[in-house]
């Protein structure tokens, strides 16, 4: 476990206040969801969760065809699709695009995807200003944070430290009424979104038959982002394809549920390509970013494509007992919980923190929850016994390197490698027709015995060549 | 190129060739409820009160003007191009701006109205959700700038749900480039999971059913 894990824990389980805050509100999403998926006011949401999984299982295990039909069709529409590898690829897109449009301010509806690659820290490096306008996400970017919760990622923000934070950063009194902290956001982040030449957004699916993309919202910064500026553009990683928009009505019935207890959130906008002639308003351009940014590592290995099934709605953190002591901020990555766990070793690799597929009791609560059924404590174990093996290998490269070291130094002195000759010399092994059975010493240990058991050395000679040498 | 990098790296993933035919998808799922009208209007203002919507109804046009009239009495408005709007005469109504096709200025008076007013292409009863299809009629700002949301809908459009109206529209992007569902008033819960309305969506959502 690394120093810094460690101590994110230990701070957290020591924060008293903290500790309620994380508890009393995953309590609450959780309560919610029980709420609206029990069997008589859903009776068919098990089926619906089969289905879930079969279709994001099917997209997946032939993502290759559904990207390039949905590619056809944004473009049939007037939009146009951009593929990027990685995150410097998608801030140098963003760039190139607002340097020929003279854009400068962007409106940014909240995009996990873009906390990934820390898309706003690389526009801003170049002079472009990028807002978030989700509500808990202007308040993480104001106090230079990342998400706590994949949903509510200001869940550990209490009303007062909103309070000193707008006070500092937006020069307003200080006020700690949450319905004016809320409208002093909604003035301030209205004059941005009536004034931005470009508006950002992420997708929860992109539909592959229609060339559209789905926000699930429930504020209204979605849509103002996607409607009022010039350009829109949405930023989706590779996996979010789903092949119909007849899918949506098995999957936006169990999105809004298992995120945050509502039958369906506030807004679902379904976007198809820019504004077109027979429209009053919406944006003149429409692109779509797709994004790999590490998604097709996982899809190599068959059981860890099931994470990629992932919809991001929340609810394996909020059922989980270790996320809810440990909070959000704890996990090494953007993605906390039980997700997180899986999702970080698998992008980042499992030397990023080898103590976080342990940080689990195995109990099952997420995978119960998960609307698309990915078994995340399977991929919790084989996490586990990956960390294994690298350890296992990490202990082997060790003694390798030092007796490489030992080998170097020898080698780089020359009167201890003519010693070391002589030495080996006088040791007299047995031997066999002239040929070297066994070697004595750290030769008859572990893995080094199985080497030499398995070849014969010639012995060394009388005298050495050095020997030789100095008596011509 | 990208595009081709990243394509490539998929199919090697999957062991695709590039073009390779795929299986047939899953069915969709789709699953139409028989529920009559009446019972479809009144789960719809069940559901949408539920959420702090308010609900109306209006058992002939001239009522519905008459209810649209009271809630705007003393402030600004933006309607619509919607025909049932014309078919209801509200925008005859005193302090009720319509008939913009030009998006700056629809822009401005978005911005500045106290009430936008719309139809709806439908609504689905069992989540009391309307359903906006972005067109000359609606446009997307009516129902998204001002602080307060009218929508003034037939009766007759009320569905039964998420997958009646999918079994209506496979595919919507060939009617619009923005179908919006809207369910209740904006809301967020992101300081304290404290409920506020109007952040930055309308706060009040009242619908007249006609």
């Amino acid at each position: 476990m690394s120093a810094e894990f460690q101590q994110h824990i230990h701070d957290t389980l020591a924060d008293g206040r903290l500790q309620s805050a994380v508890y009393t509100s995953t309590g609450r999403l959780k309560e919610g969801r029980s709420a609206v998926v029990a069997h008589d006011v859903l009776p068919d949401y098990q089926e619906l969760r089969t289905q879930a999984n079969a279709i994001k299982k099917h997209a997946i295990e032939n993502l290759d065809h559904y990207l390039e039909e949905f590619e056809r069709n944004v473009e049939a529409h007037g939009g146009r699709v951009v593929w990027c590898k990685d995150g410097s690829e998608v801030a140098d897109f963003v760039l190139e695009l607002a340097k020929e449009r003279g854009a400068r301010l962007i409106v940014k509806s909240k995009s996990m995807l873009t906390e990934e690659i820390d898309l706003n820290e690389r526009l801003e490096r170049h002079g472009l200003e990028s807002v978030e306008t989700d509500l808990g996400e202007y308040i993480i970017q104001l106090a230079h944070e990342r998400p706590y919760h994949i949903v509510a990622p200001a869940l550990h923000k209490t009303r007062e430290q909103v309070a000193d934070l707008f006070t500092a950063r937006l020069h307003v009194p200080h006020e700690t009424v949450i319905e004016k902290q809320t409208a002093t956001a909604r003035a301030v982040l209205r004059e941005k979104f009536l004034a931005a030449d470009i508006g950002i957004s992420g997708a929860n699916f992109l539909v592959a038959d229609s060339g559209a993309i789905v926000l699930v919202e429930n504020e209204g910064n979605a849509r103002l982002a996607t409607s009022a500026p010039k350009i829109h553009i949405a930023i989706a990683g590779i996996e979010k394809i789903v092949p119909r928009a007849q899918d949506l009505a098995t999957f936006l019935k169990l999105l809004a549920r298992s995120a945050t207890g509502q039958l369906l959130s506030v807004y679902t906008s379904f976007l198809s390509g820019p504004r077109r002639p027979d429209e009053i308003d919406g944006p003149e351009e429409f692109y779509v970013v797709l994004v790999d940014n590490g998604r097709t590592r996982l899809l190599q290995e068959r059981e860890k494509r099931q994470s990629l099934y992932c919809i991001r709605c929340g609810a394996c953190l909020n059922a989980c007992p270790v996320y809810r002591k440990i909070g959000g901020h704890s996990f090494p990555w953007v993605y906390s919980g039980p997700i997180g766990a899986i999702l970080t070793p698998q992008f980042l690799g499992v030397q990023r923190e080898p103590a976080l597929p342990f940080a689990s009791s195995l109990c099952g609560a997420c995978a119960e929850v998960c609307p698309v059924k990915i078994d995340i404590p399977k991929a919790l174990l084989d996490l586990r016994c990956e960390v294994k093996k690298a350890e296992m290998r990490e202990k082997q490269n060790r003694l390798e390197k030092l007796a490489f070291r030992v080998f170097a130094w020898v080698m780089s002195h020359p009167r201890i490698y003519e010693m070391a000759g002589r030495m080996a010399g006088s040791a007299f092994p047995e031997e066999n027709a002239g040929w070297l059975r066994r070697v004595p010493g750290l030769m008859n240990f572990g893995p080094m015995r199985a080497w030499a058991d398995q070849r014969d050395l010639p012995p060394p000679p009388a005298r050495s060549f050095r020997e030789m040498w100095r008596r011509r | 190129m990208p595009r081709d990098a990243v394509l490539h790296r998929v199919r090697t993933a999957l062991g695709r060739g590039a073009g390779a035919p795929i299986p047939d998808p899953p069915p969709a799922r789709i699953r139409i409820p028989e529920v009559d009208l009446e019972s479809r209007i009144a789960s719809f203002r069940t559901r949408i009160e539920a959420l702090a919507g308010e609900t109306c109804l209006a058992p002939s046009p001239e009522q519905a003007r008459a209810a649209v009239a009271a809630a705007v009495e003393g402030k600004t408005a933006v309607a619509s191009n919607a025909p049932f709007l014309a078919e209801c005469g509200i925008p005859g109504l005193a302090g009720v701006r319509s008939g913009i096709t030009d998006p700056a200025e629809l822009r401005r008076q978005c911005a500045a109205a106290d009430v936008g007013i719309t139809s709806a292409d439908y609504a689905l009863a069992d989540t009391g959700t309307l359903v906006m299809l972005s067109s000359l009629q609606e446009a997307r700002l009516v129902s998204l700038l001002p602080p307060a949301h009218i929508a003034v809908v037939p009766r007759g459009r009320i569905l039964t749900g998420l997958d009646e109206l999918f079994s209506l529209l496979p595919r919507p992007a060939e009617q619009t480039s923005s179908m919006v569902l809207i369910t209740g008033p904006s809301r967020t819960a992101d300081i304290e999971q404290i409920l506020v309305r109007g952040v930055h969506g309308p706060g009040r959502v009242t619908v007249v059913i006609v």
